[in-house]
C-alpha cells in the first residue's frame, strides 16, 4: 500500500481553503443579494444578518479544522460551502415566488447550522476514523433498524407515494439519509476484513474469476436490502444508491472485476423483475422514454417535463433571477432543484454545480488513494462514490439522462436529513484526508546513520 | 486497492461527463424543440408579454400594446373595436390568436427575420425587444363609409362589405357586422376572455364570422357577370350584338313552375324566342338571358370562367384562424351539372356560393382590363421606430377575361348603373359600372341575400367594392336598393379629392 510510495510531504494549506471560502462566501452571499435583486427590485433587508450567519458558520468550520484536522484537505470545505450557499439562495427565490409565509430556506439556514455543529462535532470527537471500524456490526444493524422505521406504524409517513419518512410531533426525518453513512462505515468494517476470503477463493468460468457460492452471501443480502427498500419503501433512487454502493466497495476491496459482471447481473435481473412487477417502476421507465405523451395524465410527466422546460427555457446562460417561473415545477426546492438553477441561471451555472460535485467526488477519491490504511480507503471510496451516485441518479434523471428516481441534490436540496448527513459525510472525508495527509511521525529520529543509509536504499 | 480506485474515478467521470453532455444537449441543442412545445407555458406567457408592434391603417393604430402594471405587462388594445374586429382579430392568451394578429404574428412579436437588424439594436443597447408594426392596404375613409353604410340599416344588420383596388388588389375596406369586441377576448383575464368568447360563439348572429371572407352564400345576379364574360370570351355573343331573351324560359328536362325562369316583368324582349342586346339583357337583369347562355354554353365553359376570377380556389392568407389556417373560405362553382342545374347556375343560383371578397374581385378583374390581382391586406412590414422595411408587391392571380372582353362587361356595367336596375349607385360626374343580385336563399324561412358590386371610375378605375347583406330589419331586400347606396359611399369615400 502506501508505505511502497515516495514520501510525499503534504502542507497543510489551510491559507488557500480560507482564499476559497472567501470566493464560496461572494458565490452564497452573491446569489443572495442577486435573488433580491432580481425579484425584489432591492437588496434583500437582512442580507448582512444573513451574510453574517452564513459566513460565521463557514468560518467556524474552518478555524475547527485548523485545530483539529490541520492537514484535511483544502478543496473540500470551500467546495461545499458554496455548493450549500447557492442552494439556499435558490430557496429564497422559490419562497418568494412562492409568497408569504413560504419559509423553506429559514428551515434550511436553521439545518445547515445543524449541519455545521454535527461536522464540527464529529471532527473533535473522531480523532481517527480508525475507531469506527470497531462499530462495524452496530452501523450495520442501526442502519437497517432506520430503514426500517418508516415502515412501522406510527411514525412512518408516507409522503409522494415513498414510505421513507418519519414523523416524531412536528418533526420528519428521512432516516435513508443517515443509513447511508452508516451503510458506507459497516461495508468499509466489514470488507477491509474479509477482503482476503472474498478475493482469493474463486472459479474461473469462461476466463472470468467468479467468486465462490459461499462468498456471494454478502452481495445477496445487499442486493435483497435494496430490492427490500424497493418493494416496501417504493424509493427507487436510494435502493438504486446502496446497490451500487455496495458494488463498488466490494469491487475496490477485493479489486475482483468479477464483482462487477455478478453485480451488473443482479442488477440488470432486478431492474427487469422490477419493472415487470410494479406498476410505478414501469410508469417511471414508460416517461422516461416518452415524457411528452405522459403530460396530462397523473400519475403523468408534469414535474419532469416542466423541469425540462424549464431547462430549456434557461439556455446557455439563464433567465436570471427573477425572470423565471421556477415555481412551476413541483417540488423545485427539493429534488428539482437543479432545474431552478438551469432555469435561472443556465448551462453554465448547471456546469458549474456539475463540476463542484466532480471535484468533491475527486478530492474525496484521491483521499482514498493516500489513505494509509484499507478502512480509511474504503471509506473514502464509499463516501465520495454515494456521493457521485446520489448526483447522477438526481440530476440523470431531472435531466431525462436516466428514468427519474426521488433524491436528494446533495448540499442544494431542501431538506433537512440530506443536508445534515451530507455535512457529516464531508468531515469523515476530511478527517481520513487529515490522516492521510498528515506526515509521519518522525519514530526514528534518534536512530544512528544505519537507519538513513537504510532510507537511502528505499528511494526509488 | 488504489487500481480499483482509479477505475472506479475513471467510472466516476464517465458519469460527470454523461451528465455534462446530457445538460448541454437539453439546454442547447433540444431547448428549441421544449421551446416549440405547445404546453410550454413559459414561451406562452413570454409571447404574451412582449411589447407587441401595433397594426395600422395609416397612421392610426387600431390594435397596439400599451403598458399594464401587472405579471404580463402588456395589455392589447383595440381603439376602433368593432370596425377593425373582422380584419386585426384578437391576440389572446395561449394561442387564442386570429385575423392579422396570427398572421402577421411573426412580425408583431419580433421574431420575424426581416426585423434582425431591429432585435440586434435591442439586444446591444440592452432594450427590450419590440415587435414590428404592421400598416394594413386598408383605406380609413372607405372603411368608415363601409361601416357607417351597413349599420344604417339597422342594429340587426347581417353583411359585408369589401373594397378592393383593382390594379393591386389591395384590400381598401373590409367590414363585416355584427361585429365583436377583441379587447373582451385579449384581457387579462383569462376566464373572462374564455366567457365572453362562449357568448358570442353562442350568438345566432355570428358575431365572430367574417361575412366578407368566410361566409359563401349564392351570388345571384351579381354572378351574371361571370356568365357574360364567358358568352363574350366564347366568341360567339358580342357585346354590342344580340342575345337571348324572352319573358319566361323553360329550362331543359323540366316541365311545370319549378323549371321555368322569369324576369318578375322587367323588359327582357316578348316571346320566348326573341333577342334583345347583351346590354339590355344586363340592364335589366334578365334571367331568362343568362340561363339560355349558361345552357348553350355548358356547365364546364362556365365553371372554368368562374375559377379563373377566382371561385374554387384560395388566394387570401392574411387573415388566419388559430390554428394557422387562412380563413378564407373557398367560393365554389359546382361542377357536373346538369342542363337545368347549369341555367340555374348562369344567374348565380343552384349550388353557386360567392363571398363578397370573391364578388369584388370578379368586378375588379374587369376594372383592370381582366387581369385578376390577389388581394392582400399587409401594405407595409415596419420596424418599431416605423422604418418601412417590406412592402408586399402586387401579384396577379389569373387572366380571366380578355382587356376587350373587360372592355365591353365594362360599358354594358356603365349601362346598368346610368339606365337598369344598378341606378342607386350613381355618383355625379364619375362614371360607375355596377351590378344588383337579390339571391333566393333556397328556404322559406331565410329572407333573399342583397348583394351589389360595382367599379368606378368606369374608365380609370380606382376601387371596386361589393356588397352583401345577409339580413336587415328593412321590408323588401333588394340589391339595388340597400347595397347601391353604401357602394357608393365607399367609392366616394376612396375617389375623394
Amino acid at each position: 500500500m502506501s508505505s511502497s510510495q515516495p514520501v510525499f510531504i503534504h502542507r497543510r494549506r489551510r491559507g488557500a481553503e480560507l482564499v476559497l471560502l472567501v470566493l464560496a462566501l461572494c458565490v452564497g452571499i452573491g446569489a443572495y443579494a442577486a435573488v433580491g435583486l432580481g425579484v425584489q427590485g432591492h437588496v434583500p433587508a437582512d442580507i448582512v444578518g444573513y451574510g453574517g450567519w452564513l459566513a460565521g458558520l463557514v468560518i467556524a468550520a474552518h478555524v475547527v479544522i485548523r485545530f483539529v484536522a490541520p492537514y484535511a484537505d483544502p478543496v473540500l470545505l470551500p467546495l461545499v460551502a458554496a455548493l450549500n450557499g447557492l442552494g439556499l439562495a435558490v430557496i429564497h427565490r422559490l419562497d418568494l415566488a412562492k409568497g408569504e409565509g413560504s419559509a423553506f430556506a429559514q428551515r434550511q439556514l436553521f439545518w445547515m447550522s445543524v449541519g455545521v455543529v454535527l461536522f464540527v462535532a464529529t471532527l473533535v470527537l473522531l480523532r481517527d476514523h480508525r475507531v469506527l471500524q470497531r462499530f462495524t456490526y452496530t452501523s450495520g444493524l442501526t442502519a437497517v433498524a432506520l430503514l426500517v422505521l418508516p415502515l412501522l406504524p406510527g411514525i412512518g409517513n408516507t409522503k409522494n407515494g415513498a414510505k421513507i419518512w418519519i414523523q416524531v410531533g412536528p418533526m420528519s426525518f428521512q432516516p435513508g439519509e443517515l443509513a447511508k453513512v452508516l451503510l458506507v462505515v459497516c461495508f468499509a468494517g466489514y470488507l477491509v476484513l474479509h477482503r482476503d476470503a472474498l478475493a482469493l477463493a474463486g472459479r474461473r468460468i469462461a476466463g472470468i474469476d467468479l467468486p465462490r457460492g459461499r462468498d456471494l452471501g454478502p452481495i445477496l443480502a445487499m442486493w435483497l436490502v435494496s430490492l427490500g427498500v424497493l418493494v416496501f419503501q417504493r424509493d427507487l433512487g436510494s435502493s438504486l444508491l446502496f446497490f451500487g454502493l455496495f458494488l463498488v466497495m466490494l469491487y475496490v476491496a477485493t479489486e475482483r472485476a468479477g464483482w462487477l459482471i455478478v453485480g451488473g447481473g443482479l442488477f440488470a435481473a432486478g431492474a427487469l423483475a422490477a419493472y415487470q412487477l410494479f406498476a410505478h417502476v414501469r410508469n417511471r421507465f414508460d416517461i422516461w422514454l416518452d415524457p411528452m405523451a405522459h403530460f396530462d395524465e397523473s400519475p403523468g410527466s408534469g414535474q419532469l417535463v416542466e423541469g425540462l422546460f424549464g431547462m430549456a427555457w434557461g439556455g446557455l446562460v439563464g433567465r436570471g433571477f427573477g425572470d423565471g417561473s421556477p415555481w412551476r415545477v413541483p417540488y423545485a426546492e427539493s429534488d428539482f432543484i437543479i432545474a431552478a438553477i438551469g432555469e435561472e441561471l443556465g448551462l453554465t451555472a448547471v456546469m458549474a454545480v456539475l463540476v463542484c460535485y466532480g471535484l468533491i467526488v475527486e478530492r474525496g477519491l484521491r483521499t482514498a488513494v493516500i489513505s494509509r490504511d484499507g478502512f480509511g480507503k474504503l471509506m473514502a471510496t464509499g463516501l465520495a462514490v454515494s456521493l457521485a451516485l446520489q448526483v447522477f441518479v438526481v440530476v440523470g434523471g431531472v435531466t431525462r439522462l436516466i428514468p427519474l428516481t426521488g433524491l436528494t441534490t446533495p448540499f442544494l436540496s431542501y431538506g433537512g436529513s440530506s443536508l445534515v448527513a451530507n455535512w457529516v459525510i464531508v468531515a469523515l472525508l476530511l478527517r481520513i484526508s487529515d490522516l492521510a495527509r498528515r506526515p509521519l511521525p518522525d519514530l526514528d529520529a534518534e536512530d544512528d546513520a544505519d537507519d538513513a543509509e537504510t532510507q537511502v536504499v528505499k528511494l526509488p | 486497492m488504489n487500481k480499483p480506485i482509479r477505475t472506479i474515478s475513471a467510472f466516476c467521470l464517465v458519469l460527470f461527463l454523461a451528465l455534462l453532455a446530457n445538460a448541454t444537449y437539453l439546454q442547447y441543442w433540444a431547448a428549441g424543440d421544449y421551446g416549440d412545445d405547445a404546453r410550454n407555458r413559459r414561451v406562452v406567457d413570454a409571447e404574451y408579454s412582449r411589447e407587441r408592434g401595433a397594426i395600422l391603417v395609416g397612421r392610426t393604430p387600431v390594435a397596439q400594446s400599451v403598458p399594464v402594471d401587472d405579471q404580463y405587462e402588456f395589455l392589447r388594445e383595440y381603439p376602433m373595436p368593432f370596425q377593425y374586429a373582422p380584419v386585426t382579430g384578437y391576440f389572446g392568451y395561449g394561442g387564442a390568436v386570429t385575423g392579422i394578429e396570427k398572421s402577421q404574428n411573426d412580425v408583431l412579436s419580433g421574431d420575424d427575420d426581416r426585423l434582425f437588424v431591429t432585435r440586434l439594436v435591442d439586444l446591444l443597447s440592452n432594450e427590450a425587444a419590440k415587435g414590428g408594426d404592421i400598416s394594413l392596404t386598408i383605406n380609413k375613409d372607405a372603411q368608415q363609409a363601409a361601416w357607417d353604410g351597413l349599420n344604417e340599416l339597422g342594429g340587426g344588420t347581417r353583411g359585408a362589405v369589401v373594397a378592393l383596388e383593382p390594379a393591386t388588389g389591395k384590400v381598401l375596406a373590409m367590414v363585416s357586422t355584427p361585429s365583436f369586441d377583441p379587447a373582451t377576448l385579449a384581457s387579462h383575464d383569462f376566464a373572462a376572455n374564455q366567457a365572453a368568447y362562449d357568448a358570442l360563439a353562442a350568438d345566432p348572429a355570428k358575431p365572430l364570422l367574417n361575412r366578407a371572407v368566410q361566409d359563401p352564400l349564392p351570388p345571384g345576379s351579381t354572378f351574371k357577370i361571370v356568365t357574360a364574360a364567358a358568352a363574350l370570351e366564347s366568341g360567339r355573343y358580342t357585346a354590342d350584338g344580340d342575345v337571348p331573351g324572352g319573358s319566361t324560359y323553360q329550362l331543359p328536362q323540366t316541365s311545370g313552375e319549378t323549371g321555368l325562369v322569369d324576369n318578375q316583368g322587367r323588359a327582357c324582349g316578348a316571346g320566348n324566342d326573341a333577342r334583345i342586346p347583351f346590354s339590355q339583357a344586363l340592364e335589366q337583369s334578365c334571367n331568362t338571358t343568362f340561363a339560355r347562355l349558361a345552357v348553350e354554353l355548358g356547365g364546364d365553359a362556365l365553371g372554368e370562367q368562374a375559377e379563373k376570377f377566382g371561385f374554387n380556389q384560395e388566394y387570401f392568407e392574411d387573415l388566419q384562424s388559430t390554428s394557422g389556417d387562412s380563413t378564407q373560405a373557398v367560393s365554389t362553382f359546382p361542377d357536373e351539372l346538369n342542363p337545368p342545374q347549369t341555367g340555374q347556375a348562369g344567374f348565380g343560383q343552384f349550388d353557386v356560393r360567392a363571398t363578397p371578397l370573391q364578388m369584388a374581385m370578379v368586378v375588379a378583374g374587369i376594372a383592370n382590363q381582366g387581369r385578376v390581382m390577389k388581394p392582400y391586406l399587409v401594405g407595409e412590414v415596419q420596424s418599431a421606430d416605423s422604418d418601412t422595411i417590406d412592402a408586399p408587391e402586387p401579384e396577379e392571380l389569373s387572366q380571366a377575361v380578355s382587356p376587350e372582353t373587360a372592355a365591353g362587361l365594362t360599358e354594358m356595367l356603365v349601362n346598368t348603373v346610368n339606365d337598369g336596375t344598378a341606378g342607386p349607385a350613381a355618383i355625379p360626374g364619375i362614371q360607375v359600372a355596377g351590378k344588383t343580385g337579390t339571391a333566393e336563399s333556397g328556404r322559406d324561412d331565410v329572407p333573399p341575400y342583397a348583394w351589389f358590386v360595382s367599379f368606378a371610375p368606369a374608365d380609370n378605375p380606382q376601387v371596386a367594392v361589393a356588397v352583401m347583406i345577409e339580413s336587415a330589419d328593412v321590408d323588401e331586400i333588394a340589391g339595388g336598393l340597400l347595397g347601391g347606396p353604401i357602394a357608393k359611399s365607399v367609392m366616394e369615400a376612396v375617389l375623394k379629392p
